[in-house]
């Protein structure tokens, strides 16, 4: 993707525009340029770096609209000291941006057939904006079935679009917990243990996955029995990724980098090291 | 019109069953229908059934004395409840729940033993389906222990 960046190492100041907490642990932030600087576009699941200043940076996938690029919406977990602090900003508090960076999802790939997205847990964060441009063009794609697997029904992400998109009946949601108590009337257990009964064409689907490494290996074993070839099977690595072009090493992954080959991946192409410990 | 026969032989569970087999299996067969919030099964029972679930969602719980029941599995249309009928001493070993309005086939068990153990082909044939149910819900369970959405070691992008 084109962008306008002189320099991917220099961060750009950016103000927070909006905090809000979406589960017990997560949190999605919405930001917007400083000093007039334009908003600089992104394709669903690319990923930018966020710099706290003072405090440290880390990668975080984006989770917004890529039609409103204007507003860089981030979803993340707290899992450290920089989103712990990060957590913590307030309207109008800045941070600096690098990016966007790495592979997107390939949408348009989809065109025509079948589109099953499959997010685990946090992992629907970097899904959320392959839904919106789906939802943008609709009529481009076959059945567009979204499984989604969580720990809880306490930590279900983005819950109220889950609801808008499943009443629209523009997409075909299914939700499932690892475990439930109290109220729960969906569905229970692994989100593998939706694939087989998913209302898709295995011969004519694109399937994007992103969740725990774990967990798209399973998905992926899952999606093959299912029929779904592996050449239309794309996963979202995750590495520890710190410079974002590729150039420091930190995230390689076989003979990749996933900052700049992936994050996104099509599965054929890294299933001889996916899994593989040493990796 | 849906007879048992039919539905048996095009449920996946029993697909390239023999027919003779079959016909044995619809002498054991009964439709049988749950309201939401009624138990299928609890667990301790005899466990004298085994359901093939056509229509609703049920749920596998157990009881806990602090945060009481905890659902760890749902099934739906076409999955297999049960399997506590082959394996002595024939106890459920969870509850299940209709989560809403369930309709089912239910197998005699009793009756089905019997019948296995006169026609050693039909025990080994249903076992080995029995056997590919257990594995997959094992696989899935041990997906589950794995706690995978839980708190990772380090940072990562956006992700558990």
């Amino acid at each position: 993707m084109t962008t306008e960046r002189a320099d991917p190492m220099a961060p750009r100041p950016y103000a927070v525009e909006r905090a809000r907490q979406e589960t017990q642990d997560t949190f999605t932030l919405e930001l917007y340029p400083v000093n007039g600087a334009r908003a600089v576009p992104f394709a669903p699941g690319q990923f930018n770096m966020l710099y706290l200043f003072g405090v440290g940076e880390v990668p975080i996938s984006i989770s917004g609209d890529p039609a409103q690029p204007q507003t860089l919406v981030h979803t993340t977990r707290v899992v450290g000291t920089v989103t712990r602090t990060m957590r913590q900003l307030r309207v109008g508090d800045t941070l600096g941006v690098r990016g966007p960076f790495g592979n997107p999802w390939p949408v348009e790939e989809a065109f025509g057939s079948d589109l099953v997205i499959v997010a685990g847990g946090i992992g629907l964060a970097p899904l959320r904006p392959v839904l919106y441009r789906v939802l943008a063009q609709r009529e481009k794609f076959g059945k567009v079935v979204l499984l989604y697997g969580t720990r809880s029904p306490e930590d279900i992400l983005f819950r109220r679009e889950l609801e808008q998109w499943r009443a629209s009946f523009e997409l075909d949601v299914h939700v499932t917990v690892d475990r439930a108590v109290g109220r729960w009337r969906g569905n229970v257990g692994v989100v593998t243990t939706l694939i087989p009964r998913a209302p898709f064409d295995p011969l004519s689907t694109l399937a994007v996955v992103c969740g725990p490494e774990v967990m798209m290996r399973f998905t992926a074993l899952e999606l093959l029995k299912r029929g779904v070839a592996r050449e239309h099977i794309y996963l979202s690595m995750e590495r520890n990724m710190k410079c974002g072009i590729g150039l420091c090493g930190h995230c390689q992954f076989g003979p990749t980098f996933v900052c700049k080959d992936g994050p996104v991946f099509r599965y054929d192409r890294i299933e001889a090291f996916f899994g593989k410990r040493e990796l | 019109m849906e007879t048992l026969e039919r539905i048996l032989a095009e449920h996946s569970f029993f697909a390239h069953l023999e027919l003779r087999h079959l016909q044995l299996l619809v002498g054991c067969a009964s439709n049988v229908r749950f309201p939401a919030g009624q138990f299928i099964c609890r667990e301790g029972q005899e466990a004298n059934q085994f359901y093939l679930i056509r229509q609703g969602k049920a749920a596998v719980e157990i009881m806990t004395p602090q945060r009481g029941p905890i659902a760890i599995q749902t099934l739906e249309e076409g999955d297999v409840l049960g399997w506590s009928w082959l394996i002595p001493p024939y106890h459920w070993h969870f509850d299940v729940r209709a989560v809403e309005l369930t309709r089912a086939i239910a197998l005699d068990a009793k009756c089905l033993r019997s019948k296995c153990e006169e026609d050693l082909k039909l025990g080994y044939e249903l076992l080995k389906r029995f056997a590919h149910v257990m594995q997959e819900r094992l696989q899935a369970t041990r997906l589950q222990l794995l706690d995978v959405y839980g708190a990772p070691a380090k940072q990562a992008r956006g992700r558990s």
